[in-house]
């Protein structure tokens, strides 16, 4: 019975595995339906859910529902509005008094005070917490000493903040700045829960916060159930039951699930799937800008592109790039041309210039190559433009830009793409200045003022400053821009500093990014946000 | 056997640090992973540099794979960027994909097996013919075009499926992209299954057993097929390494989040942590796979021994 004995040990071994494995199931929970939950798709968030930490619109995406600052933008205008700010008050623009608005809490019941702001900050600020959004506290007064850029933190509280009373702090700035206030909306100034410091894992598996919804279940990695919070006490309350975040490993996927019906918001249309998009979805697709712009930018650590007559070969090279035909033709009109270094969800007030940049932003064959001649010609005779391949679809604009060069320098090899395997490859060769050529640029704000548009990008190293460009001029008026009390007259010397990039072109602007959503026809009132994050609480279910 | 079996391990552990050491340094040439961590903007320096001590990456790449290697055999796999420890992912990653394996090994099995005896049995008959060229199809067909095409046709025209399988993963979602999966390889079982049966149905010990007067049943089961089988056990056995690595596009396409998407996303993150530990378990499993094959060789074969 040798055979017999074998087969049975043989059998067990399968049981064993299968026993392993625990054929699971777990109830039915997706696509939405009853008490008006809209389903969404979502994305695996980079960076642990914490709102100094989460710099990427999948995260920002719930710390948007889960919590509410002193400051709000306005899902329509981008305007900074007061939400849990009674009272900012400053006569100097660097010493600011805050009150704090009385009768909010958390949704655990916690009362909400001027420490729950002060602790949160502190907490965002100091460098042993890793926060990857950290600079946004630079401008309060002590920050080097928290978060010093190289050796250890000397202390790990803000000098300049100061709790006066139960509902009042103060904010010392190193330097002036007007448009502070109007910084505070974003996440990463939300006021925290005493868990947070006290359990913090209990808190990043489920996060507590003050915003319409409260977080029911949250598997990370895969899905989180947002419940509405019925004691919420600001007026942008829920106007649906629930939201479930379902995390897609693909977009497309997200968008086959939408057409199905078995998903109720996309919030990311796939671009293989714009040409179908109004025969799938009719009306129920939108397409509003966002706060983002893509540029080219240049090495100017290299010799041969900071030279005197360099303004000239770039501005030639904006010119000889047709804006227009490329949005049309690879992003289907979901990217519109820029004209200026901005975007158009800050509107005309916030600093928005439409044609700024003028004929230097325009495609003009003749003028183009005339200018790049003039200028000396293209750095080592010819101009390289990495990406990263690995996503964003970057390649085919890359190539289209190029061959928009080539054909007005009537050279095949005047431009060339240069690709970089990963986007983290990519990120370490720019911001250790190893590209010796042009390559592709970026801007998502944080805010939506002016100032985020240029100041990080283009100030005497800047954050953002890749390219190491400065200029004397610049940097004055967006100083004096800062100091200036008057919000009208900050916004228009911030455009005189950007009239300085239409003359020297530090990076090329190409077109503002717009964000894409579709819905089903069970959901209604869909839009999205400046940040083009869709405005969940004001969803109605039919 | 058991001497065999431990020489077999024994042999395991010099591929095991081998592959592992391989995974690493590719992952680790890939450039700086904090960079990509901030997005389109530079990473503060001083928390970049913070991020890189505690992620242990300013160490150089041997002492790195030493104190990961380490950490290993205490069960520590290292922390995924977004703060959840691998081991939590390998725990709801695995199970799932373990499933879908078996799935569609069931599918090879069951389908494969049955087509290639028939087959086998009635070759050149029209059914021979009709079984070969719908496997022809299937393995010109890759397995994403497949995969969408069942997903369209199934999900949204027919509406007989979901698109996409919900995060808990249960078997009846998984029956679809299961079978997806397994299609290429099915196609493969039942060609060698045909072929092996065909061959062997010719043999002498076939003829005796016939002129024995078996039943026709008892001679196909027991003596035809269980001879039959050992090419198509081989080939079964690596298939279980292969699916569970290469189930990325199936994984991809139905939403499954199983062991293809955390290692889809930590390449893409250049997460080496996720990466390395994903794939030393898959090696782990492979070697297993390939362990279990070659001890099943003596149940269908008696004659087989190890010594």
């Amino acid at each position: 019975m040798r055979g017999a004995t074998r087969a049975r040990w043989a059998a067990c071994a399968v049981a064993v595995a299968l026993a392993a494995t625990a054929c699971g199931g777990g109830d039915d929970s997706g696509g939405g339906g009853a008490d008006g939950i809209v389903s969404s798709s979502w994305g695996d968030p980079q960076n642990p859910l914490e709102p100094a930490n989460t710099n990427e619109v999948q995260g920002g995406k719930v710390l948007d529902m889960v919590f509410r600052g002193l400051k709000r933008y306005d899902p329509k205008t981008g305007a900074a509005t007061d939400m849990l700010a009674e009272k900012i008050a400053t006569t100097d623009s660097q010493n600011f008094t805050i009150t704090v608005k009385d009768g909010w809490t958390f949704s655990n019941g916690e009362k909400i005070t001027a420490k729950s702001f002060v602790d949160a900050w502190n907490y965002g600020a100091a460098l042993k917490n890793n926060q990857k959004n950290a600079y946004f506290f630079q401008y309060i007064d002590g920050y080097d000493k928290v978060h010093p850029a190289s050796g250890k933190a000397g202390t790990d509280t803000l000098a300049g903040l100061k709790i006066v009373n139960e509902m009042t702090f103060t904010a010392k700035l190193s330097q002036k700045f007007s448009l502070w206030p109007d910084t505070l909306g974003y996440p990463a100034f939300a006021p925290l829960p005493k868990q947070f410091f006290t359990d913090h894992a209990g808190w990043l598996s489920k996060p507590v916060g003050n915003g319409p919804y409260t977080i029911d279940k949250y598997a990370k990695g895969s899905s989180m159930n947002l419940r509405k919070w019925d004691k919420y006490p600001g007026d942008d309350k829920a106007q649906n039951g629930g939201i479930d975040l379902k995390v897609y490993t693909d977009n497309n996927t997200a968008y086959t699930d939408l057409t199905a019906g078995n998903l109720d918001l996309v919030d990311d249309v796939p671009a293989s799937q714009l040409k179908n998009v109004k025969a799938d979805l009719g009306g129920r697709y939108i397409n509003t800008p966002a706060g983002i712009i893509q540029t080219i930018a240049f090495p100017f650590y290299e010799k041969a592109w900071n030279t005197p007559d360099g303004a000239k070969v770039r501005q030639g090279l904006s010119m000889a790039i047709n804006r227009e035909q490329i949005t049309n033709q690879i992003f289907q009109k979901t990217r519109t041309p820029a004209s200026d270094w901005t975007s158009p969800v800050l509107g005309a007030d916030g600093g928005f210039k439409k044609g700024l940049c003028g004929k230097e932003c325009t495609y003009d064959k003749a003028a183009a190559k005339k200018l790049i001649q003039d200028g000396g010609g293209i750095p080592g005779g010819q101009l390289k433009i990495s990406y990263n391949a690995d996503t964003g679809s970057h390649k085919e604009w890359v190539d289209a830009v190029c061959n928009s060069i080539n054909n007005v320098m009537g050279n095949n090899k005047a431009c060339v793409g240069g690709p970089v395997g990963t986007f983290a490859d990519f990120r370490s060769q720019v911001s250790q200045q190893k590209l010796s050529g042009a390559w592709r640029a970026g801007w998502q704000m944080d805010y939506p003022l002016i100032q985020n548009f240029l100041q990080p990008v283009y100030y005497t190293n800047a954050p953002s400053n890749d390219g190491k460009w400065s200029d004397k001029k610049f940097d004055d008026l967006v100083d004096q821009a800062n100091a200036e009390t008057d919000k009208a007259k900050a916004v228009s010397t911030f455009q005189d500093a950007e009239r300085i990039l239409v003359q020297q072109m530090p990076v090329i602007p190409l077109w503002y990014q717009n964000g894409s959503a579709g819905y089903s026809d069970r959901v209604s009132n869909v839009a999205l946000n400046s940040f083009s994050v869709p405005v969940y609480e004001e969803i109605k279910v039919k | 056997m058991g001497r065999y079996v431990i020489r077999r391990l024994l042999q395991m552990i010099p591929v095991f640090f081998g592959t592992t050491l391989l995974i690493f340094l590719m992952v680790n040439v890939m450039g700086d992973p904090i960079a990509g961590l901030c997005g389109d903007r530079q990473c503060d320096p001083a928390t970049a540099a913070q991020l890189r001590s505690e992620f242990g990456l300013d160490k150089p790449v041997w002492q790195q794979y030493l104190t990961y290697m380490g950490n290993v055999f205490t069960g520590d796999f290292g922390t995924a960027f977004n703060g959840q420890p691998v081991t939590e992912l390998m725990a709801t990653a695995f199970p799932i994909t373990i499933r879908l394996t078996i799935i569609a090994i069931a599918f090879e099995v069951v389908i494969g097996i049955s087509l290639g005896v028939v087959t086998g049995l009635r070759r050149g008959r029209p059914i021979d013919t009709t079984v070969l060229i719908l496997t022809l199809v299937v393995i010109s067909i890759p397995t994403f075009v497949t995969g969408l095409l069942l997903q369209l046709l199934l999900g949204v025209e027919w509406g007989i499926i979901k698109p996409s399988v919900s995060p808990e993963a249960p078997v009846n979602e998984l029956l679809i992209p299961g079978l997806v999966l397994a299609s290429v390889s099915l196609a493969y079982v039942t060609r060698l299954t045909r072929t092996s049966i065909a061959e062997n149905a010719r043999a002498d010990y076939v003829r005796t057993a016939v002129a024995k007067g078996l039943p026709r049943r008892r001679v196909v089961v027991r003596h035809l097929l269980r001879n039959s089988l050992i090419p198509v056990v081989t080939f079964i056995g690596t298939d279980v390494g292969a699916l569970m690595g290469g189930a990325i596009v199936t994984e991809r396409i139905f939403n499954i989040h199983g062991v293809g998407y955390q290692l889809y996303q930590g390449i893409l993150r250049q997460n080496s942590q996720t990466v390395v530990g994903f794939v030393t378990v898959l090696v782990l499993v492979f070697l297993a796979a390939n362990l279990i094959v070659d001890l099943l060789y003596a149940v269908l074969d008696p004659r087989i021994r190890y010594a």
